[in-house]
């Protein structure tokens, strides 16, 4: 992996589909000083258009998932997708919900997950890095 | 409601990038005048308390601390008081002085996450990184009592799971310095900055008349002025003998004006007043158990024989939190689980608050009542085919009928209502209106 995936900088979009918040602040704790992943380049933008990487969150109720293909329609090739935390990796506690129409993989297909309920900061810088180091590798193949 | 041609819709949600969680506003604007705004809420919805009825009350337990990661110890504080209400289960006190502590701590993280947020929707970034710099302080020392950053689970029903050890009570009092120390410099970054006080002075008011009908709860409510504070106004756990007092802009000598900056009165100096309840708990905590059910299969057996029902109400860092539970014996699933979040209550506010504002301040007055919308959601409820509109002359009809009904049973008694109690719960169910897809 290696510095290799940080050489051009990352943008980020989070979406949350019904997320209860806790992966949510994490990952804005991501972004402040303590943890600043700005100094990487990776930083968080308003529009999906904009994105290399999607941050979804949340176990993807009903409403939510066709907003969020529409979201993954928008972003720009190449992109990956990192799922945040346990209930949008696997359903987690939501797993029998009649809302819940998740995880993130059965809508939009994921390049990396970071479980955990939350997972920390760092789990989810990691998860970033992976999902990059991930499209490159897929990017040489092709070539 | 567009009568004139001059108004315009703006849809903002449920995917905005000033929106950290999915809620859709209409707004109907007339040049760059808010005129009305629509909200529809009910994407975070995920149907919780339905699931709880296939869980048992440990894995409820679990399950409440996931109704809101910031609220992580607000909701399990409030649904193990209904438990234990329902069950006639003592808490020791220990426990209770911990519970204090660690929901204290929770309400110093949350109006330090806020505070960034909003300086943040201010376009004031240094200022959201300074705030998220020093709250990591507070994680820090909730990670060392808990083991996690969020989501702490550390309530259960009868006590608590974690203990403040003789090891841990000088980071405990290492952080209420580092606090203390600060606050003068985040008075000065929030409420002595021209251009903060510029952006939120007289912007989104919610006067003390409005908060009051529209029954706002929390830092919402108090920075119009109103002195209602769930530990004040019904204290539980020992807040009663702690004496806590509803914070207003007035304990900052400011006479109430219910905008925005006099929302960042109240949390700021909530700040402080959390500071000094945990250092009066640490050191007034007597020795003793920190449950009175240490092995959980003992527990679990005990409330499977429960039969009855409990209300349990604590302030969270955004308001009045509720939850109401019954149980049956031989059943381990809890039979009704009614969650009330503050949000809830807080929701309507935003309708007098945006009247009249500018486009450009719309993120901000959202952030003010710092919504939680994973807390709030809720089911629009449609039976026979067609969705059921509840006016509040119905609600109201329907909660005297209740009253009536159970004054006659006397089971609410044991919970213990205020005298305004049912007046406050009918509001409460009247802002479920827009829920329902009514028009605001």
């Amino acid at each position: 992996m290696g510095l290799s995936s940080f050489k051009r900088a990352l943008w980020v979009f989070h979406i949350a589909t019904g997320s209860c918040n806790g992966c949510d602040i994490e990952i804005v704790a991501a972004l402040t000083p303590r943890y600043d992943v700005e100094r990487f380049g990776i930083k968080l933008v308003g529009t999906p258009r904009h994105a290399d990487v999607l941050l979804v969150t949340g176990p993807v109720t009903r409403p939510m998932a066709e907003r969020l293909k529409r979201v993954y329609d928008q972003t720009p090739e190449p992109k990956a997708v990192v799922v945040v935390g346990g209930c949008g990796s696997t359903s987690g506690v939501f797993y029998d919900s009649y809302n819940v129409v998740g995880p993130v993989d059965k809508i939009v297909p994921v390049a990396a997950y970071v479980p955990g309920c939350p997972p920390r900061p760092e789990a989810i810088i990691h998860g970033v890095v992976t999902a990059v180091a991930k499209l490159e590798q897929l990017a040489g193949e092709k070539r | 409601m567009a009568e004139t041609q001059n108004v315009y819709e703006i849809p903002i949600g449920p995917i905005h990038p000033a929106l950290k969680e999915p809620i859709r506003f209409t707004f109907q604007v007339e040049g760059e005048r808010i005129r009305g705004v629509d909200i529809r809420a009910g994407f975070a919805h995920r149907g919780i308390e339905f699931m709880a009825m296939k869980r048992n009350l440990i894995q409820t337990l679990y399950l409440s601390e996931r109704i809101c990661g910031i609220c992580s110890i607000s909701h399990p504080i409030t649904i193990t008081l209904a438990v234990e209400r329902a069950a006639g289960i003592e808490v020791p006190p220990r426990a209770q002085y911990l519970r204090v502590i660690y929901s204290e701590l929770e309400r110093i993280h949350s109006h330090l996450l806020w505070a960034g947020v909003a300086a943040h929707e201010l376009g004031f970034d240094t200022l959201l990184h300074l705030t998220w710099k020093v709250r990591e302080q507070v994680l820090d020392l909730l990670e060392e009592l808990s083991g996690n950053r969020i989501d702490y689970a550390l309530p259960i029903y009868g006590g608590v799971r974690r203990d403040v050890s003789p090891e841990q009570t000088p980071k405990v009092e290492a952080m209420v310095r580092y606090y203390r120390g600060l606050l003068d410099e985040l008075l000065d970054a929030f409420l002595r900055d021209p251009s903060v006080e510029a952006r939120t002075r007289d912007v989104g008011i919610l006067t003390s008349e409005e908060a009051d009908s529209l029954c706002a709860v929390g830092p919402t409510a108090r920075a119009s002025g109103l002195s209602k504070d769930v530990r004040q106004d019904r204290p539980y756990l020992v807040y009663g003998e702690l004496g806590v007092k509803a914070i207003t802009p007035r304990d900052y000598g400011l006479e109430p004006r219910g905008d925005v900056y006099d929302k960042a009165v109240v949390r700021l100096l909530e700040v402080a007043q959390s500071l000094d309840l945990i250092e009066t708990c640490l050191y007034e905590m007597p020795e003793g158990e920190i449950t009175s059910f240490p092995k959980v299969p003992a527990l679990l057996a005990y409330l499977k024989k429960v039969e009855g029902e409990g209300l349990g109400w604590h302030e969270a860092p955004r308001g009045e939190v509720i939850h109401y539970i019954r149980l049956e014996a031989g059943v381990e699933e809890p039979i009704v689980w009614k969650v009330k979040a503050p949000t809830y209550s807080n929701l309507m506010s935003w309708v007098p608050m945006f009247r009249d504002q500018e486009v450009a301040d719309i993120p901000i007055i959202a952030a003010s009542i710092d919504p939680c919308m994973c807390c709030m959601d809720r089911v629009h409820v449609v039976r026979d085919g067609s969705p059921a509109t509840v006016l509040k002359e119905d609600l109201l009809r329907l909660s005297r009928a209740k009253t009536e009904r159970m004054v006659g049973g006397s089971r609410l008694s044991a919970s213990g209502p205020r005298s305004t109690a049912h007046g406050r719960r009918t509001t409460d169910n009247g802002q479920r209106t827009p829920d329902h897809g009514g028009g605001l």
